[in-house]
């Protein structure tokens, strides 16, 4: 009956509901995060409090409240150790999940998640050099990050470079690229670690594969982590109707003036960046960039403007959540972030695989 | 208007389009016709500029189409091409309005203006009850209704559409065309079918072999002497109160021989 409506009263299209409804979980959200952050911080071998956890963030910020009512190894468990982490962690998934997002746009393809580019081999090949023959000890506490990320920088490099040496970035070439370098540099890893003839160092190269936030400190990666994840969500929520109109197809892209090729170019730069930062933060940790972004959907539909945010804290969410069983399971031991997002995100992929052979029935 | 001259376009060493000049005029549909493979698409796709010519140049309302920034292009040219987006998960309520994105800025949301202008597209083709449906659930028919909104949306002065009746059935094949003659905008339209052409063209360039056979208003380039060599088929026109009818008879086919003898 909607065509019997006046057309001024009606909500034209169903927008405005649709605006309303993602408020309302941008919303929950938000503070789903801020309770996941408080809980996340009091997890683990010593549980702390949310309250006294709130008490003690509450007053390194702002210095409220004035008294201190908690143990000096408190304040150190939550400032010092696990609110780095927590943070890191909220970042890293974030920053999973909106490049998720864009790669799944990019190459128009529901199964492509951030590592489809080859990055992280990169990445691994880099902290593999670190581990194994000490590559940028130079570089002090940062060693490892800053020889995964130089990993990481020559993978995108790559991919970049075939990937625009027939002129123009299509979608496929994309892919092929990235799995092309993926291969290549996955080999280069399994040559350094075989070359090194290291048990030990072959063990810790295959714990940073499988990811961990244990690197989180209060140091200069958190923040560069901070500024080039936070960028690139917000970046790509400005270009949402880009990323609609790209993941719809290029002709139809540039019909609806935005030039593919360039588009997808810049895409690529950001993503490469953002991946890069991450995986040489907390190693390559699956499933989070590729199971959040059908999360987001299903909960807002598809234009990315309502998807990059959700997904931003969702992934958010999910990954410290992830952390914390990976703390708490074996405790005091720690479980690699990556077999625990692997375990939730196996079943989940296999339930959205029955849900798309129902729509397409 | 849209004056193209001497574009040309090859797959490989295979010239289809070879130095070409169409122009299309404004408040005109010109429409684009020639057997299969003659180069109807790929024209089209060289006149809108998803194709850059080598030679010759495209020139929308006096501007080279090549300097165009693509937004502006966006704002002059509106496309419905055939590839069709069915993946989308988006409603066809977002479809549509993607049409205002080449009016808005980077950091502007679409406005109740643009819903109003969206909404009213949509009625135009016959599918407001369709906005809230997921696009890819669609049928074909109501998928090239909702393109053709969507491009309408975009308020371009050019509307360029390849084969808008594929999957369309016969009444909405005229009501999508009538609608398209009836917008103020300069319209190029690829179509098969002769007698949609005579219908709703105000001219038409016939291609064929690499180039144009024929161009001019819709009753010059519907001559049977000018189509048959070019599509091999026996036809017979009827000129009915003003209107073009075109009858297609096999040439060899035994009927044909049996009323010849």
């Amino acid at each position: 009956m909607t065509a019997t409506l006046p057309k001024g009263q009606a909500d034209l299209l169903g927008v405005a509901a649709q605006r309303r409804r993602t408020g309302v979980w941008l919303v929950a959200l938000t503070v789903g995060l801020i309770l996941t952050g408080v809980v996340a911080v009091g997890s683990g071998a010593i549980a702390i409090p949310p309250l006294t956890v709130a008490r003690i963030i509450g007053h390194q910020l702002v210095g409220l409240p004035g008294e201190v009512t908690w143990t000096p190894p408190q304040e150190a468990i939550v400032w010092q150790v696990r609110l780095p982490r927590v943070l890191l962690g909220m970042l890293v998934g974030a920053g999973l999940a909106v490049c998720g997002v864009a790669l799944q746009a990019m190459v128009r393809n529901v199964l492509a998640d951030p590592y489809l580019l080859g990055i992280n081999s990169g990445a691994a090949s880099g902290a593999a050099a670190a581990i194994l023959f000490g590559a940028g000890a130079g570089f002090g506490q940062y060693a490892l990050s800053t020889s995964a990320f130089l990993g990481a920088l020559a993978a995108s490099l790559l991919v970049f470079l075939i990937a625009r040496s027939g002129g123009r970035v299509t979608s496929i070439r994309l892919l092929l690229s990235g799995v092309a370098v993926g291969y290549a540099l996955y080999a280069t890893t399994s040559f350094l670690i075989f070359a090194s003839g290291s048990a030990e160092g072959a063990r810790s190269v295959m714990f940073w594969l499988l990811g961990s936030l244990g690197l989180a400190r209060w140091n200069a990666l958190l923040v560069v982590a901070a500024v080039v994840l936070g960028g690139t969500i917000i970046y790509l929520t400005v270009v949402g109707r880009r990323l609609d109109v790209l993941a719809i197809g290029d002709e139809t892209a540039q019909t609806l003036g935005v030039s593919p090729d360039r588009f997808r170019m810049r895409l690529l730069v950001v993503v490469s960046l953002s991946v890069g930062v991450l995986v040489s933060a907390a190693g390559s940790i699956g499933f989070v960039g590729l199971v959040v972004p059908h999360l987001a959907r299903r909960i807002v539909g598809a234009p990315h403007v309502r998807v990059v945010p959700v997904a931003a804290l969702l992934g958010a969410i999910l990954l410290v959540w992830a952390d914390v069983v990976a703390r708490v399971l074996l405790a005091p031991q720690e479980i690699p972030i990556g077999i625990i997002t692997a375990l939730l995100g196996a079943p989940f992929l296999l339930v959205l695989i029955r849900r798309l052979h129902g729509a397409g029935a | 208007m849209i004056q193209a001259t001497g574009v040309s376009w090859r797959y490989g060493a295979n010239p289809v389009i070879d130095g070409v000049s169409v122009t299309a005029r404004p408040g005109r549909v010109l429409g684009l016709i020639g057997p299969n493979g003659s180069g109807k698409t790929t024209l089209l796709r060289l006149l809108y500029g998803a194709l850059r010519s080598g030679t010759g140049q495209v020139l929308v309302n006096g501007d080279e189409l090549s300097g165009l920034p693509s937004r502006e292009a966006a704002r002059r040219l509106a496309v419905v091409v055939q590839e069709t987006g069915g993946e989308t998960a988006l409603t066809v309520a977002e479809l549509v309005l993607l049409g205002r994105g080449p009016h808005l800025s980077t950091f502007q949301r679409a406005g109740r203006a643009d819903h109003e202008i969206a909404a009213r597209c949509l009625a135009r083709v016959g599918a407001t009850h369709l906005g809230a449906r997921a696009f890819g659930q669609l049928s074909g028919g109501e998928r090239q209704r909702v393109l053709i909104a969507r491009a309408l949306a975009q308020q371009a002065t050019h509307l360029l559409l390849d084969e808008p009746t594929n999957h369309l059935d016969i009444r909405y094949q005229h009501e999508i065309l009538h609608l398209v003659r009836n917008l103020d905008t300069c319209a190029v339209v690829v179509l098969h079918d002769l007698n949609l052409a005579a219908r709703y063209c105000d001219d038409l360039v016939l291609l064929g072999r690499g180039g144009v056979v024929a161009a001019g208003t819709t009753d010059e380039v519907l001559d049977p002497t000018v189509l048959e060599p070019v599509y091999g088929i026996g036809i017979r026109r009827l000129d009915l109160d003003g209107a073009i009818h075109l009858l297609f008879q096999p040439i060899g086919h035994p009927a044909n021989e049996r009323t010849a003898a």
